[in-house]
């Protein structure tokens, strides 16, 4: 590894002008990529990792500036005219980003977008362009490409227009591929299939790949260095297998450790059972209003029965669109659904609105995005107390905000802060808020719907931590759905894996991930679990 | 595409029956007739009168008759102006209005797009504060206050342009700039906002990502995407100026059709104020399907349905 | 929105830290506006003085003054110095009486009068009946009352000055008090009309937004069609023929822009709705009346009220729209639309008539635009 590095970024701070001040996003990195080498620029969000490659990119914000020294083989890149970078970008080092849904126009058809990099970078013309295009969309495995080239993007899916963009990436066989996040808007099953096409096409095309990314899981499989990023510095670099192995930097190691760990013991055999759905069926669409006709309809949970147990915790698995969290409110009663549900033994599934309201108090519900499930105008302790005042109206003022405090310590937060509101939190403190407005009211169920999936990982790992010991003190039963299998292991004792709207597999949670017998179960266990690195799957090194 | 332009204009019938409908009986209902002079007419002439324009029958026979003629294209006599039928008075008229109204839609849309797109790439400078300044300006002031301001200090005070008028282009100069101002500052501030959201999208990111010269960014990927809202806006907008303004006929002294209405409202000239409505309508239901059709042409991810 | 996350204040305990809640932002936000805050103040003096001036002016807005028709505007008062004696010789010469030399002194004219016969004591009214005059005798040569029966004497008067600070319109009455008169109006029509358009469209959108399904999909269709309506001249029909009074005018103006309203809010009320805090609540057991109060009708509100302050410049020019077409309120009483109307068509030789109400116009509709701007960005921060 003694080549010269292609890439050399030194002393690069990166600043924002805003309302409230001057923001420092980058704050001076040093940075080397050497030619055909994959380097990992890790960081959770805030960290400055994207910046950075803004930056030399050119692609800040209108209000962003750009101190110290890119040079890309010796060329500066920072302060480099538009003219000049334009011979670069496109060319030599490409891009691709995060949101596959919008990266592309959606006003022209594909096959002209990536067209245009080579027409007016290598002046070639129209026709014979569309050769290569056709050729690129081959090379990224998109079926059908003689056809595909006059599609548009809203008529592909995510991973295909991934790919389309890996394509354009491709087309002027560059030094150097700029990955931001490439994978975090995808399924898992697709993000595998997108991170095995990257390295199979490293390997053929021998270009550079910085992947800039939050997910360890990504970076150990797929980099040979690793620069970590915090509060616009890098802390730590080296080889991927020594840092891993030896981290130096305490934030690397608590990056390395955020990982959620341990494993859930089932409850005992003779717990009984609190919430049990039969044949839960729901269906949305179809009837149709007075004027729009019939529509399609979407069987979104298709004859599903579970049970959950005093104390148990069942992880609901499966991608988006699988119809698990239309399980976890169904099983609520919040959504009209077919088939039975039962709360401790009482059927309850033609229980109105306001025979439900009872028993509300018992079956709670916390869900995935922190910055939608607060009210923006109620304070804190409002927000909280908002359940006592349904199920205990009696109760004096001085003691519904005795318990608000109460609970607000037991989810670890500062209960002065309760004349607070939402917006004055970070993502994990609004998520301890909304566990704490369920818990005020001891119920006995709590459906977790995503509650970890917005969040860093070092965070996630507390509100797990959290939501363990809540469990322990309480003697709760949770319904557990995420799409993220390293969190479900660590909270669930039974697995339930869900794709269209029905149950594929369930069993123990080591026997579903130890040996999981359905491919679909095999396939999001592959693409989401340590240990089998996508070189192997695109037959490249190791 | 053929199918979905038939489709909307069948659509469209029943709208303008309800509008006609509804606009005929309350024209009816309304205290007041045509005939109602300052001297009380002859009765016997009256009832000649009443009997010529059917108004002795009852008012859903009329109303069966109004349809039946409109069916045919019969707008009816005009009860203020005589010697004249509702459909000859928008044959002189209309041409005049649609002249006047035409003119001034196509220089707001290219002085618009062009000041908008231009103070969106210069945001923040003072070409981009000019542009806004001058839009809101243009926004807010009334036709009827530059109307006359414009007659009189240019045509008045300044003698340069006829205050008011028809006939030469000179005429035309000041009720065009009148009606061409507002709609210049509306589709300059529409261009400017999508252009600046257009630009701060992730496609035109990538545009710029992969070193496209930047006349194809912004010629290309970042205009095509701002000037749909433009031709959102531009439907109603064509079919309010093509039909003439009261406020600039009124204050110019043009014989378009934009002073039928309240005349013949005041008037009680309910042939002509029905007209009106009919046309009108018919001017709405035309543009929004044209703009209709444009648009999905512009943005694929729009299908005629 | 600012960053300010507690981990860096999670210090010692303080007894209770005081929350900034998004409307105390929003309040801030809007009072470093620099424009906003402008706008506010001089909207506040124009409602003032719509309010009180016409109180507290000199003239009332009917009174017609016939000896001053189109005065220009003048912060001088009238009549001008020059103006004084050939009014009185004029005034007087009605009388049919042999004038003298007529003298100006200060604020008294003063002419020896004479006749063949007994003057007429009551010829004082052709001076009194002008309105540069006032408190007209007939004295003899020493000041004192004119002795009944006397062939000659002084014809006395006091000039009565006037002021006209915007001049006066085509019948002669004070410009400055019909702007005045005309602002009350504008104004009230505008706050009314958006009122009658807030309590319409809140009460109809935000019944279709929360019973959503069929409920939603025919109200919703009803909006539609309403809208394709040419509804301007649905007002005109309505004003020419039920008459021209002012109640009339301002629910003919909220009837129209009512629908605007009902979509934004039935927007709002579909979006909350759909927000996860709205179903949060729902699964803590709070009634559909708890839900809209607590959680919709705040979270509704900010865009509501940003869209009636736009709203109030809009009914305002409709207003003066119908007023200009001759069919808005009816003389004596104006409205700032009326006023140009009269000022276009006497504009050749008056052109204030027309400039000063025009400007009135303007600065209110400036000001509650950028009122409304203002509005919008505080409570909508989404731009920063």
């Amino acid at each position: 590894m003694t080549q010269e590095s292609i890439l050399r970024v030194r002393d690069l701070h990166v600043e924002f002008e805003t309302n409230d001040g001057m923001v420092h996003a980058v704050r001076g990195i040093d940075l080397d990529v050497k030619p055909g080498e994959t380097v990992a620029i890790v960081g959770e969000s805030g960290s400055g990792k994207s910046q950075t490659t803004m930056a030399l990119m050119g692609l800040l914000a209108s209000n962003g500036r750009a101190r110290g020294s890119a040079t890309y083989r010796g060329q500066e890149l920072i302060g480099l005219s538009e003219r000049k970078l334009n011979r670069i970008r496109g060319e030599k080092i490409t891009m691709i980003f995060q949101e596959p849904m919008t990266s592309l126009d959606p006003l022209y058809r594909i096959g002209r977008q990536i067209a245009e990099p080579l027409v007016h970078h290598r002046g070639m013309s129209r026709k014979a362009a569309r050769e290569r295009v056709i050729e690129l969309l081959e090379l990224v495995g998109i079926p059908d490409p003689a056809r595909r080239v006059d599609a548009y993007p809203h008529e592909l899916s995510g991973g295909q227009r991934q790919r389309v963009m890996i394509a354009m990436a491709l087309a002027n066989d560059p030094d150097m591929l700029i990955a931001d996040e490439p994978t975090t808007a995808l399924d898992v099953t697709i993000q595998a299939q997108i991170l095995a096409l990257l390295a199979e096409l490293q390997r053929k095309l021998g270009m550079a790949i910085v992947f800039i990314t939050h997910d360890l899981g990504i970076v150990r499989r797929f980099a040979d260095r690793v620069y970590v990023m915090r509060y616009g510095e890098v802390v730590e670099e080296g080889e991927t297998s020594v840092l891993f192995d030896r981290p130096k930097h305490p934030y690397t190691m608590e990056l390395l450790a955020a990982e959620p760990t341990g494993r859930k013991a089932p409850p005992p055999l003779e717990a009984p059972i609190l919430l049990e759905g039969r044949n839960v069926e729901v269906v949305f669409g179809g009837g149709g209003g007075w004027f729009s006709g019939p529509e399609a309809e979407i069987r979104a949970v298709d004859r599903i029965s579970v049970a959950l147990h005093k104390g148990q915790t069942i992880g609901v698995v499966g991608e988006s669109g699988s119809g698990k969290s239309t399980l976890g409110r169904a099983l609520l009663r919040l959504l009209p659904s077919d088939g039975t549900v039962r709360f401790e033994g009482a059927d309850i599934s033609a229980a109105d609105k306001r025979a439900m309201r009872p028993m509300r108090k018992e079956l709670q519900l916390v869900f995935q995005d922190p910055f939608g499930s607060l009210s923006p105008r109620m304070t804190i302790g409002q927000v909280v107390t908002e359940g006592l005042k349904v199920h205990e109206p009696q109760l004096p003022a001085r003691e519904r905000d005795r318990r608000a405090i109460e609970v607000l310590e037991e989810v670890g937060l500062d209960p002065a802060m309760r004349n607070r509101y939402p917006h004055e939190f970070s993502g994990g403190q609004r998520q301890r808020i909304a566990i704490a407005r369920a818990m005020i009211l001891k119920p006995k169920v709590v459906v977790l719907d995503e509650p970890t999936s917005a969040l860093d990982r070092s965070v996630q790992k507390q509100i797990v931590d959290l939501l363990r010991d809540l469990q322990k003190a309480h003697d709760l039963s949770y319904l557990f759905i995420s799409h993220d299998l390293a969190v479900v292991r660590a909270m669930a004792d039974h697995i339930v894996v869900m794709k269209q709207g029905r149950i594929v597999e369930e069993g123990p949670t080591d026997a579903i991930f130890d040996h999981p017998r359905e491919a679909y179960t095999q396939a999001l266990m592959a693409a989401a679990i340590d240990g089998t690195p996508f070189r192997q799957q695109a037959g490249a090194f190791e | 595409m053929f199918a979905y332009v038939l489709r909307r204009f069948a659509g469209a019938v029943p709208t303008l029956f309800i509008i006609v409908t509804i606009a005929f009986f309350m024209i009816r209902l309304a205290p007041g007739g045509p005939f109602d002079l300052e001297r009380p007419l002859d009765p016997l002439i009256m009832k000649n009168l009443e009997r010529a324009y059917n108004f002795d029958k009852p008012l859903w026979q009329q109303y069966l008759i109004y349809l039946g003629n409109l069916a045919q294209g019969d707008l009816g006599p005009s009860f203020t102006r005589r010697d004249f039928s509702v459909v000859d008075l928008f044959r002189t008229g209309l041409p005049v209005s649609i002249q006047l109204g035409g003119i001034a839609l196509s220089i707001a849309l290219v002085v618009g797009v062009f000041l908008g797109a231009l103070a969106a790439l210069r945001q923040n400078t003072w070409v981009d504060y000019m542009v806004v300044g001058t839009a809101t300006f243009g926004i807010t002031i009334p036709t009827f206050v530059i109307a006359p301001v414009f007659s009189l200090f240019f045509g008045v005070m300044m003698g340069w342009l006829p205050a008011g008028g028809w006939g030469t282009w000179q005429h035309m100069v000041l009720p065009i700039a009148t009606l061409a101002l507002p709609q210049i500052a509306i589709i300059a501030r529409l261009t400017r906002g999508a252009t600046i959201e257009a630009l701060r999208s992730n496609h035109v990111r990538t545009a710029r990502a992969y070193g496209l010269p930047s006349y194809v960014v912004v010629g290309v990927h970042a205009l095509r995407a701002a000037i749909l809202p433009v031709v959102s806006y531009l439907g109603p907008t064509a079919a309010a100026l093509l039909t003439g303004s009261v406020v600039v006929e009124t204050i110019f002294g043009i014989p378009g059709i934009g002073r039928y209405f309240v005349q013949g409202a005041l008037g009680r000239d309910y042939t002509l104020v029905m007209g009106t409505v009919v046309v009108i309508a018919c001017f709405v239901i035309v543009f929004n399907l044209v703009v209709d059709v444009l648009y999905a042409w512009l943005d694929p991810r729009v299908r005629y349905d | 929105m600012s960053n300010t996350t507690l981990e860096q204040a999670a210090a010692p305990q303080e007894p209770l830290v005081a929350g900034r809640s998004l409307g105390q932002d929003a309040w801030l936000r809007l009072r470093r506006n620099r424009a906003a805050v402008a706008s506010a103040i001089v909207l506040l003096l124009l409602a003032l003085a719509g309010i009180v001036g016409p109180w507290i002016h000199a003239h009332p807005y009917d009174r017609i003054y016939p000896q001053y028709v189109r005065a220009p505007a003048s912060l001088e008062a009238y009549p001008k110095e020059d103006a004084i004696v050939p009014a009185f010789e004029s005034a007087l010469g009605r009388a049919r009486v042999d004038i003298g030399e007529i003298e100006l002194s200060g604020s008294t004219v003063r002419a020896p009068v004479s006749d063949d016969e007994a003057l007429d004591p009551r010829i004082v009214r052709y001076i009194d009946r002008s309105d540069l005059f006032s408190n007209a005798r007939l004295e003899d040569g020493d000041g004192n009352e004119m002795t009944e029966g006397s062939t000659s004497a002084f014809m006395v008067a006091d000039v009565q000055r006037l002021r006209f600070v915007f001049g006066t319109d085509a019948n002669g009455r004070d410009l400055l008090s019909r702007i005045l008169i005309g602002i009350r109006i504008s104004l009230a029509i505008g706050v009314l009309a958006s009122m009658m358009a807030l309590l319409l469209g809140v009460t109809y959108g935000a019944i279709a937004g929360y019973l959503g399904g069929r409920v939603d999909n025919l109200m919703m269709r009803v909006v539609d069609v309403l809208y394709s309506l040419p509804f301007i001249f649905f007002v005109i029909l309505l004003v020419v023929f039920f008459g021209r009074n002012f109640v009339l005018i301002f629910i003919a103006i909220g009837c129209t822009e009512w629908l605007d309203m009902a979509r934004i809010v039935r927007g709002q009320t579909l979006t909350i709705k759909r927000q996860e805090y709205v179903q949060a609540a729902e699964a803590l057991g709070v009634s559909d009346a708890g839900i809209v109060r607590r959680h919709i009708i705040p979270n509704a509100l900010g865009p509501v009220v940003v869209f009636v302050t736009l709203l109030v410049p809009k009914a305002i020019l409709l207003e003066s729209l119908l007023s200009f077409l001759g069919l808005g309120v009816q003389e004596p009483l104006t409205s700032l639309g009326l006023l140009i109307a009269e000022g276009a068509a006497n504009m050749r030789g008056a052109a204030w008539l027309l400039i000063y109400p025009a400007v009135t116009l303007t600065a209110i509709l400036f000001a509650l635009n950028f009122l409304g701007d203002g509005l919008r960005d505080a409570l909508d921060p989404k731009d920063r």
